[in-house]
């Protein structure tokens, strides 16, 4: 199953690449939100998948009994997942600033720091 | 390019007086040093400094080092004298004798270290202050180039000699110089003997001016003429010359050795001299001869006799004393007028009569008369030019034409200004020098006379110590003695004397003539300008190609770059997986798995803004499930809870944007999608490499074990988050809400540049 999502996960990072290198920034903001879920999986996959058993500690025990999933990668990806939204939330609104000032989503024409004629 | 000397002498200060006090101290300790060295005992002092890089900060006074030392500290008490009287009223007189001390202390410390790599920090150090120095007068532009040009050319020339070194320090096993000048042989048969030399060249050529690396020095003539009197007669420019002294015994005795140095030594003195002749800036006539000497002295270390290297240490004392002296006397002159054009001064030997006897005597010295040391140093030139084995009739007639131009010169510094009458009204009433500036000019033009009267005392003390240095014995030092009969040498100076004595008298001629001719032939200085221009140009092509300013072209640099260092390590390592299994593939996992690659699909290709959104929250939905069936419910809740914002803000946000492409356009770019493509793939073969390793369950067991009997918790996920990495989330929190705040204040700034 981890084969599977190995590949799957890089279909999402192609996506992701392909969106993020196009002229329109909103674009770019897609291929953001698609990067950050396949890497949340890929850290949930690298930690091997367990169907069907939560990491819970039933009543009674010290630990978990049986096999259950592995609690460290989802701790992990439940910070990514929060701190990716906020990245996501900052970019977008970066970019809806950016359009109000420059009235373009295309982000060859955004030129203002880095103007065409500069002569240095 | 006068530097306004002061009004009046200044009251003593303690600026003015220390480091005059500093450096007679250091002079009185190095003469006292004279008899134990000139009986060949050389001193060796060593501290550790970077022991495990064999690095020492040590210290060697041989009669080579102590001969600079002593110049370097006794002309320094002179000119930190004068500069007190010169300069003591500026407000930077201060910053300036701090630079001039720390200038004359790294010079001591270049001359004196037996370590290579002390002695590159020395000499970068004398780099720096000089820098300082030359470029003192800050507020003009010309002292600005000029000061960078000299920073530039000596600090290449520097990185090349410490490459140099280096290839030196590792061929002979040690950075200590008393060691690698021991071993002569074995590094003139090494195979990095060439490399080695040529490095080492780069940086003492373009030190000491060597043509075509001369033209930064007569442009420092920008700095105080005190600085330059200093600069110019014991230090700055000598230390190159006295590198290659230094490594006369392990370098020296090749034939690219001999000829490299006699060739550019004899060029430049050639060149320098005839230059020197046309120039009508006193300063500036001073500072070509400045290069003919280095010149004359780096053909002398090409070779390899007794007489050359006698010649060679003779000659350093004489160009110093004589050269410290007359520049001294210009800046006189230009203290007492305010000129130091040649065509208009003259009588001033009523005005100021010390000077014009300093001059006079310092001037002899340099012309090479009797009964000078520059008599005698030149008698040694010739004899040492007759003994070189190959050409030396090349050899002396350079050297005859740069001393007899060189007399010429003397006689425009010292005759023409007093004794002539004036060529035209001097910008002010001259003035008498104060005895400050008297001091200096004096005793060295005296000095000058009295070792030419009594050359033996200077022979033994110095001269003979120097020759032991290059030649490993003082037996090899010929006699310096006034009058050696009537021999070769002698007929030469004669010629020298009649030849120079002409050229003086045709010299308005002459100087026309070579003004026209420096008019026709293409300029170094020009060339430095248009070498620094194309410098600035390609520098702007290159940011342009680097820096382009697009966006997409920096995001797909660093694409590539992770490409080709994740892709290219893997390949590289033959890390490459093997086919994976497809076994455990459970149904709901392959649609859920199709259903990302769907979405992520749509999402990359489609046009729409609606589809776009629904391909977005269909993969998030997708990834959600997935940490449903695998165990994950808590990081599933929240995915969702993430996934349903991050489509409303879309959602929100489409409703004020235009559609993803401009009319009539399609996104298409397969240039993009084939690096995409490799970027997921090497991501796939990256986690399948991962996953076929076993899996290092330590940490998880750990927290699977603690979490209820350490810090009563069942939700083992949560029990991490909250409690054994309370900080990382605490963090996490921190971030989230610096967005929202970074957020919040962009949507409320308002814009003074929107569009209309």
């Amino acid at each position: 199953m981890e084969a599977l999502l190995a590949v799957t996960i890089g279909v999402l990072v192609a996506g992701a690449v392909y969106l993020m290198l196009a002229r329109n920034v909103l674009r770019f903001i897609f291929g953001l939100v698609l990067i950050s879920n396949a890497a949340n999986l890929v850290i949930f996959t690298a930690g091997r998948l367990t169907p069907g058993e939560p990491p819970l500690i039933p009543e009674g025990a010290d630990a978990p009994v049986g096999t259950v999933a592995n609690a460290l990668p989802q701790a992990l990806v439940l910070t990514a997942i929060v701190i990716g939204f906020g990245l996501f939330a900052f970019a977008l609104v970066l970019m809806f600033r950016a359009y109000t000032s420059l009235g373009t989503l295309q982000s060859d024409e955004m030129r203002v720091a880095e103007p065409r004629d500069d002569g240095l | 390019m006068t530097d306004e000397p002061n009004a009046a002498p200044a009251a003593p200060g303690l600026a003015g007086l220390l480091p005059v006090a500093l450096s007679a101290v250091l002079f009185a300790g190095f003469l006292a040093l004279v008899p134990q060295v000139a009986d060949g005992g050389a001193i060796r002092l060593a501290w550790d400094w970077v022991p495990t890089l064999g690095i020492a900060l040590s210290f060697l006074v041989d009669g080579l080092s102590l001969t600079f030392a002593l110049l370097i500290s006794g002309i320094g008490a002179l000119v930190f004298l004068y500069s007190w009287a010169y300069l003591g009223r500026k407000p930077e007189f201060g910053r300036y004798t701090l630079f001039l001390t720390g200038f004359m202390l790294s010079m001591l410390g270049l001359v004196l270290a037996d370590n290579l790599i002390a002695l590159f920090v020395f000499w970068e150090l004398t780099t720096i202050t000089s820098y300082l120095l030359i470029g003192f007068n800050h507020e003009q532009a010309d002292a600005r180039r000029a000061a960078l040009q000299a920073l530039f050319v000596t600090g290449a020339g520097a990185l090349a000699m410490l490459a140099g070194f280096i290839l030196l320090g590792f061929t002979a096993g040690s950075f200590e110089l008393s060691v690698i000048l021991a071993q002569g042989e074995a590094l003139r048969a090494h195979a990095l003997y060439l490399p080695i030399l040529i490095l080492i060249l780069a940086g003492t050529f373009t030190k000491s001016a060597q043509f075509p690396f001369h033209f930064w020095l007569p442009n420092a003539m920008a700095a105080p003429t005190p600085v330059s009197a200093f600069l110019h007669s014991a230090t700055m420019v000598k230390a190159g010359v006295y590198l290659m002294a230094r490594l006369h015994p392990a370098l020296s005795g090749t034939e690219i050795w001999m000829w490299s140095l006699t060739i550019f030594g004899a060029i430049t003195a050639v060149f320098a001299s005839v230059v020197a002749l046309r120039q009508t800036d006193l300063k500036q006539a001073l500072a070509y001869t400045t290069l003919m000497a280095l010149g004359t002295l780096t053909l002398f270390l090409g070779q390899e006799s007794g007489y050359a290297m006698t010649a060679f240490a003779t000659f350093l004392i004489v160009h110093s004393l004589y050269k410290a002296a007359l520049f001294l006397v210009v800046g006189n002159i230009d203290y007492a007028t305010g000129t130091r054009d040649a065509r208009i001064l003259g009588g001033l030997a009523r005005t100021m009569p010390v000077t014009a006897f300093a001059a006079a005597l310092a001037a002899m010295s340099m012309a090479g008369l009797p009964p000078f040391l520059g008599f005698i140093g030149k008698e040694l030139k010739y004899a040492g030019a007759l003994a070189v084995a190959s050409e030396p009739l090349v050899v002396a007639g350079a050297i005859l034409i740069a001393s007899a131009l060189m007399l010429a010169v003397a006689g425009v510094v010292a005759i023409r200004p007093f004794w002539l009458p004036p060529g035209g009204a001097f910008p002010r009433q001259p003035r008498p020098a104060p005895w400050p500036m008297l001091t200096g000019p004096v005793i060295l033009a005296l000095l000058g006379a009295t070792f030419g009267i009594y050359p033996d005392t200077l022979e033994r003390a110095l001269v003979a110590p120097t020759v032991a240095a290059l030649l490993g014995s003082a037996e090899e030092a010929k006699p310096l003695v006034l009058w050696a009969g009537v021999n070769l040498p002698l007929i030469l100076s004669v010629a020298t004397i009649v030849l120079g004595v002409t050229i003086y008298a045709f010299k308005l001629r002459l100087r026309a003539a070579l003004a026209r001719a420096e008019a026709a032939l293409p300029s170094f200085d020009a060339g430095w300008d248009r070498f620094l221009k194309g410098l600035n140009r390609v520098a702007v092509w290159q940011t342009r190609v680097i820096q382009p300013g697009v966006l997409r072209f920096y995001i797909f640099v660093t694409f590539v770059t992770v490409l080709i260092g994740a892709a290219g390590t893997m390949l590289a390592r033959g890390a490459l997986p093997a086919l994976p299994s497809l076994s455990t593939v459970t149904w709901d996992g392959l649609a859920l798995s199709l259903l990302i690659v769907a979405g992520a699909a749509i999402a990359a290709v489609t046009g729409s803004r609606i589809a776009a959104m629904a391909a977005l929250g269909v993969v998030g939905i997708a990834v959600a499930m997935i940490f449903i069936v695998f165990g994950a419910p808590d990081v599933a809740i929240t995915q969702l809870l993430v996934e349903t914002l991050v489509v409303v803000l879309v959602a929100v946000a489409l409703l004020r944007l235009p559609a993803l492409d401009p009319p009539g356009t399609r996104d298409r770019r397969p240039r993009d999608a084939v690096l995409a493509g490799a970027v997921g793939l090497t991501v796939t073969l990256t986690l399948l490499a991962v996953i076929e390793r076993p899996l290092d369950r330590s940490l998880t067991d750990y927290f699977e074990t603690a979490s209820w009997v350490e810090a009563f918790g069942r939700n083992i996920v949560n029990v991490i988050l909250v409690d054994f990495r309370a900080l990382d989330t605490f963090g996490e929190i921190a971030v989230v809400v610096i967005a929202a705040l970074s957020a919040y204040a962009l949507l409320r700034t308002t814009d003074k540049r929107r569009p209309e």
